[in-house]
């Protein structure tokens, strides 16, 4: 049974349990996961290399069978349906084309393996085309395009199908030109605010999955760490990674003590909206340099590495007590000879193990 | 010309050693061939010139034009046969795993065996006293028998042609198809394409150049077969297997028409290298046909 049979246009998809082992490999791919994700959001799944954000993909187009666990469509569990049956629209890292079709062709392919009708056919891919910017170069062959009007096709193959569960990508921009990503990146919102379809795009570039997506997924080594908005994601990151990954630099991360309801660091105690008790474990406290102020003798006494001027702001890179830290300070702001540093209490999250466990009181 | 080019002659003796090979090799036994084409003698190493009395000769002769037919039925059966049955196995064959390299060096298994004693192994095959092949079929009633029947030496010699070459076609194929990455394949299953359209649109399209040498090296050889043959029927059953190889061979070596024989094996030589042209040409005009169109061609 085809689930286009049943008229949905969308669908919310659900995992259960889901866990994914290759079957040469000894350890899992994917930790064993619980996510809903909602009808026609938009969803970015951001992770560095080998994380197992394409595994988790190609299991929800079902490109491969999860070793465990469930997927649902609208709790309609499609596990064992083919990605044919499940209709859903994928497009890959690298530009897949039909070399001896012309382009015009390529994108009517997947509309005529469905037996949709002729004029609705070309209707859409007059559509397409026109919203990838193709349409004076319909009937030229597939292979005689660059590897940017490839991908554009490829892109387009997912985009022709209106009526699709979900749209997955794979990295799409991966291969295109640094100008023509934006462009792309726009029209993709566009076509998401038009058509509502459920999108999930895949990216290890944080500015890309910050602007593509409402609902930013992110995975480390195997496990979902994180499912927030930008904001979410930038404010109360929920694993250390998170800190890490997102922002430009990254969160500090500095091994701490815990004191009752104070996390103790260099010396200089913090005081924590709750108490912790959480023996044995390795306490962090996280820090975002945004949220570090330099002054002449307020604070923490920081030895200086480093400068890097970025433009609108400076990087300051040092250490206290053995421990690296940055702070960012606004371009034009004068960074003192030997400078201290204190932080904006507020904003502490502080880790056990490295999963967020509380976060710091404003004074 | 406008731009001044540097002359140095010295190049030339560079590739003096090749020239020397190619000559020694190829042109002046060619050119002994081309000789004894336009000349007649009658022993005692006298010669007379007879210009192209031969070659009119020869190409209004049915033997000659009854044997270039066999030829080409041949060669068309081969290509027909070999062709579709290699890109099948090709396809059918395990793209990973242990067993990769077992139907690998079964498939290669055949190209290895000498022409003479493939010819040896089908002619006691397929003999109707002791053969397996022949004996069998004896005995479930069917009245099989190469030497005697045209029809049968004709299906032995296929069979044979296509249980040793097939292989050839097969391994081409499967390195073009092994050289498809993954990605097409699920491309065309979020697509939903059927496994004819992946066929057509991915693995052909892809296999197109392997697949053209093999068609030409199959003709080519199909089409200068003399070994296999002459071993299993020697020609026969009457003159029915005798192709332009095993004609040429009787009328140079078995008669002695030497005039003659130099004249066809120059037809024989012109006929293949056309096919050869043709063949080039196609799969070149497919080349510049993408360097034409595909700046960004991968």
């Amino acid at each position: 049974m085809a689930l286009d049979n049943k008229k949905l246009k969308m669908a919310s998809i659900q995992l259960q349990s889901l866990a994914h082992r290759y079957p040469s490999a000894a350890d899992y791919a994917l930790n064993s996961m619980q996510q809903s994700w909602n009808d026609g959001g938009a969803y970015a799944l951001l992770g560095p290399s080998g994380c197992g954000k394409t595994t988790l993909l190609n299991i929800i187009s079902g490109l491969l069978k999860p070793s465990e666990g469930r997927v649902l469509f609208d709790d309609f569990d499609v596990t064992d349906l083919t990605t044919e049956q499940r209709n859903i629209a994928q497009v890959f890292q690298f530009p897949v084309v039909y070399d001896t079709m012309t382009v015009a062709d390529n994108l009517a392919f997947p509309l005529r393996n469905r037996g949709i009708a002729k004029n609705e056919i070309e209707k859409r891919v007059a559509d397409t085309l026109q919203m990838l910017d193709l349409q004076g170069r319909a009937n030229e062959r597939a292979r005689s395009l660059t590897a940017d009007d490839k991908q554009k096709i490829s892109l387009g193959r997912g985009l022709v199908r209106t009526d699709v569960q979900a749209i997955l990508f794979d990295e799409p921009l991966t291969v295109i030109d640094p100008h023509l990503k934006w462009q792309l990146r726009t029209e993709l919102k566009k076509i998401h605010q038009r058509f509502q379809h459920t999108m999930i795009y895949v990216t290890h570039d944080q500015t890309e999955a910050l602007t593509f997506a409402d609902q930013v997924i992110v995975m480390y080594e195997g496990a979902v760490v994180q499912i927030g908005t930008p904001q979410q994601l930038f404010e109360t990151p929920e694993h250390t990674f998170v800190g890490k990954f997102i922002g430009s630099p990254g969160m500090n991360v500095l091994p701490c003590e815990i004191d009752g309801s104070e996390a103790v660091f260099a010396g200089k105690k913090f005081s924590l909206n709750t108490a912790v008790d959480n023996r044995g474990a390795r306490f962090e406290l996280g820090i975002r340099p945004e949220h570090i102020t330099l002054s002449q003798s307020e604070g923490m006494p920081l030895t200086v590495t480093a400068l890097e001027d970025v433009g609108r702001h400076v990087i300051v890179r040092g250490e206290i007590a053995g421990t690296a830290l940055c702070a960012l300070v606004k371009d034009g702001v004068a960074i003192p000879e030997n400078p201290c540093v204190s932080f904006d209490s507020a904003r502490i999250n502080l880790y056990a193990d490295d999963y967020r466990v509380g976060s710091g009181r404003g004074d | 010309m406008s731009i001044q080019k540097v002359q140095n002659n010295k190049a030339w003796f560079m590739v003096m050693p090749v020239l020397i090979l190619v000559a020694i090799s190829a042109i002046i036994p060619l050119m002994t061939v081309v000789n004894y084409s336009v000349q007649d003698t009658f022993g005692n190493n006298e010669f007379f010139w007879v210009g192209t009395e031969w070659f009119q000769e020869i190409l209004s002769s049915e033997r000659f034009h009854n044997a270039l037919l066999r030829t080409l039925l041949f060669s068309g059966l081969i290509l027909a046969i070999e062709i579709p049955l290699g890109i099948l196995i090709a396809l059918a064959m395990p793209k990973r795993g242990w067993s990769v390299s077992v139907c690998l060096v079964l498939m290669a298994l055949p190209l290895l065996i000498p022409w003479n004693v493939v010819g040896t192994i089908w002619q006691v095959f397929g003999r109707v006293d002791i053969g397996l092949l022949g004996h069998g079929l004896a005995s479930l009633g069917i009245d099989y028998n190469y030497t005697q029947d045209n029809l049968d030496a004709w299906l032995t010699l296929i069979l044979m042609d296509v249980w040793h070459w097939t292989s050839l076609v097969v391994l081409l194929c499967y390195s073009g198809l092994v050289s498809i990455p993954e990605v097409y394949y699920q491309a065309a299953r979020i697509d939903g394409a059927s496994r004819w359209a992946v066929f057509r649109f991915i693995q052909l399209p892809k296999i197109k150049r392997v697949l053209l040498i093999a068609v030409l090296l199959r003709f080519m050889d199909s089409f200068m077969i003399y070994t296999e043959p002459f071993v299993v029927t020697g020609g026969g059953p009457g003159n029915i297997t005798t192709f332009l190889s095993i004609d040429l061979v009787q009328m140079a070596v078995g008669q002695f028409d030497l005039g003659p024989a130099a004249a066809m094996s120059l037809i024989y030589f012109l006929i293949i290298l056309l096919v050869c042209w043709v063949f080039y040409t196609v799969m070149t005009s497919y080349d510049n046909d993408e360097q034409l169109n595909g700046p960004g061609a991968q």
